[in-house]
């Protein structure tokens, strides 16, 4: 098959045009994400919607936050003790594992559990209701979609992101005490007693600023692919699957930032 | 604002002179990815009049609708609703408006996850100052309006295409709106159940007095509502008397490649020598 063949059906749009496509793309998540915000600070607010997605999306994912969670914390005393043992430092696992979980991995693994169920399900539902003229027929009909639809699930995913967190963080350090003390033999009250000294607020701060950060990047993301999705059920499977790529991808990269940011906020080094 | 119930009984009283024109047009031009979809049309829809719009598929009918509820925004050209220029207002202000539209989209495009009464009451339940009792009484009004009433618990996936585009209509005319919008109220459905559809339209349209634009690749549609009125004795559609078809405010639009290229009554249509009309109409 000769070449010409082969790019015959391939539409080649210029390097100009793509990056006004991207731009163009950024300025419309922008000006959603604001808006979004602000309607909170206006009337109506769909506090019946907010509720009904806080439960969607914060009792919905407990399960799996729980069980991640716990098996992370795990997995983090399971690989800390080989290396503390060469150095005959077994009693400092309680202080790795809880600055890892609250300050890194609570954070990060609960974004991203709940960004793969609740991105996806938000850009899939947003996304359908596009292709089918719902959102078209809530405008027509005198509703702002933005404010009954994507500021409740904003709304929701931050709150319940924070609260998911903690109980991530607790079940980590939970997983890594059963690990230190059934596995290790590292003393119980030992385990608690280190993990509660090593915190410090600057670990608890940082560990709680980020699910406010990660929970509207999630939510925003997943609004804005839903919102943005063109070409029937294709384009709807294109969006869910681009809504929990990107805001995995955005968790990592904002992830790193923030953290730079608050040791510089600090003074920690 | 809480709209006074009404039943099919009570005629509601439009404010407004007969000959105002309630929908403006003046060289509407849109185009997307490059091509140009109306260009520069201009026509009006008078305060109780009907108006059907005609073209081949993707000669941007939908697209007229949709721009008059400011639902798009045109390359060119002004439109005025109601009285406001739709072209100049922002998103926020045209919600205010379009309380005072009605639409019955192609597809329906009912809420999925709501059911036939919370699809029906939507406007209502937004308004937020009605008691569910209220709601409840006014949905049952208009459900049997439409011939529905025994669909209220059901989801819209429950129902027939026929029974959709009806729940459809009570949606869009629960409030009473001064104009109705219909996108192809009657595609994809048998001709039995289009002509109920029509009916409905009809009924609308003598009974409210409310001004409609009507979206249609079927003649015969806008022929039945031009020849025919609702008998509120009966309550059932009527063919006109012989002689009395100028009394039916209707006329018609039809589009071609972008342009009006033709608007008058169904007299002048079924005059018309222009080959393309003919053609299209035979």
């Amino acid at each position: 098959m000769a070449a010409g063949d082969f790019l015959s059906g391939v539409e080649l749009i210029s390097p100009l045009e793509f990056a006004k496509a991207k731009i163009e793309a950024v300025q419309e998540y922008s000006l959603l994400a604001a808006r979004s915000v602000a309607n909170l600070f206006k009337k109506p607010v769909y506090w019946g919607d907010i509720v009904q997605q806080a439960d969607l999306i914060g009792v919905g994912s407990l399960p799996i936050v729980v069980l991640t969670g716990f098996s992370i914390g795990g997995s983090l005393a399971l690989n800390s003790a080989n290396t503390l043992q060469r150095f005959g430092s077994l009693s400092l696992i309680g202080q790795l594992v809880a600055v890892g979980m609250v300050t890194e991995l609570g954070p990060i693994i609960t974004g991203l559990m709940v960004s793969g169920r609740n991105a996806s399900g938000m850009a899939s539902e947003l996304g359908s209701m596009i292709v089918t003229e719902q959102i078209d027929a809530m405008r027509a009909l005198g509703t702002d979609p933005t404010k009954k639809l994507v500021t409740p699930r904003v709304a929701s995913t931050v709150f319940m992101l924070f609260f998911l967190t903690i109980i991530s963080d607790a079940c980590g350090l939970a997983g890594g005490a059963a690990v230190s003390t059934l596995m290790f033999g590292v003393d119980w009250h030992q385990y608690w007693n280190s993990t509660w000294q090593t915190l410090v607020f600057r670990d608890v701060f940082t560990g709680l600023i980020k699910p406010v950060l990660f929970g509207f990047i999630i939510s925003t993301i997943g609004c804005y692919y839903g919102i943005s999705a063109r070409g029937g059920t294709q384009g709807v499977g294109r969006a869910t699957t681009q809504a929990v790529v990107a805001s995995s991808i955005v968790i990592i990269v904002i992830d790193f930032f923030v953290t730079r940011l608050i040791m510089t906020v600090f003074g920690y080094h | 604002m809480a709209a006074t119930p009404t039943s099919v009984d009570s005629a509601v009283r439009r404010e407004g002179k007969p000959a105002d024109p309630i929908v403006i047009f003046e060289n509407v031009s849109i185009e997307f990815e490059g091509k140009t979809v109306l260009d520069g049309i201009s026509f009006q829809l008078a305060r109780g009049a009907s108006k059907a719009i005609f073209g081949v598929a993707g000669a941007g009918k939908s697209t007229i609708l949709k721009l008059a509820l400011g639902l798009l925004k045109p390359d060119a050209g002004t439109i005025y609703v109601l009285g406001e220029q739709v072209t100049a207002m922002k998103e926020d202000d045209l919600f205010e408006l379009r309380r005072k539209i009605g639409i019955v989209f192609q597809e329906s495009a009912l809420f999925d996850s709501l059911t036939v009464r919370d699809n029906v009451a939507f406007r209502l339940m937004e308004e937020g100052k009605i008691s569910e009792e209220e709601i409840d009484k006014r949905v049952r009004e208009v459900l049997s309006f439409v011939e529905l009433d025994h669909t209220m618990d059901k989801l819209p996936s429950e129902l027939s295409g026929g029974m959709r585009r009806r729940v459809a209509i009570a949606r869009a005319i629960i409030t009473q709106p001064e104009i109705l919008l219909y996108d192809s109220p009657t595609g994809g459905l048998d001709p039995v159940t289009s002509t109920t559809i029509i009916e409905l339209i009809v009924k609308q349209r003598d009974v409210y007095k409310t001004s409609s634009l009507l979206v249609s690749h079927r003649l015969q549609d806008a022929f039945i509502m031009a020849t025919h009125y609702f008998d509120r004795k009966s309550n059932r559609m009527q063919p006109l008397p012989p002689g009395s078809r100028a009394e039916v405010p209707m006329s018609f639009v039809v589009l071609r490649e972008g342009k009006v290229i033709f608007d008058g009554d169904a007299h002048e249509l079924a005059r018309t020598k222009d080959e393309y009309i003919r053609e299209y109409i035979s």
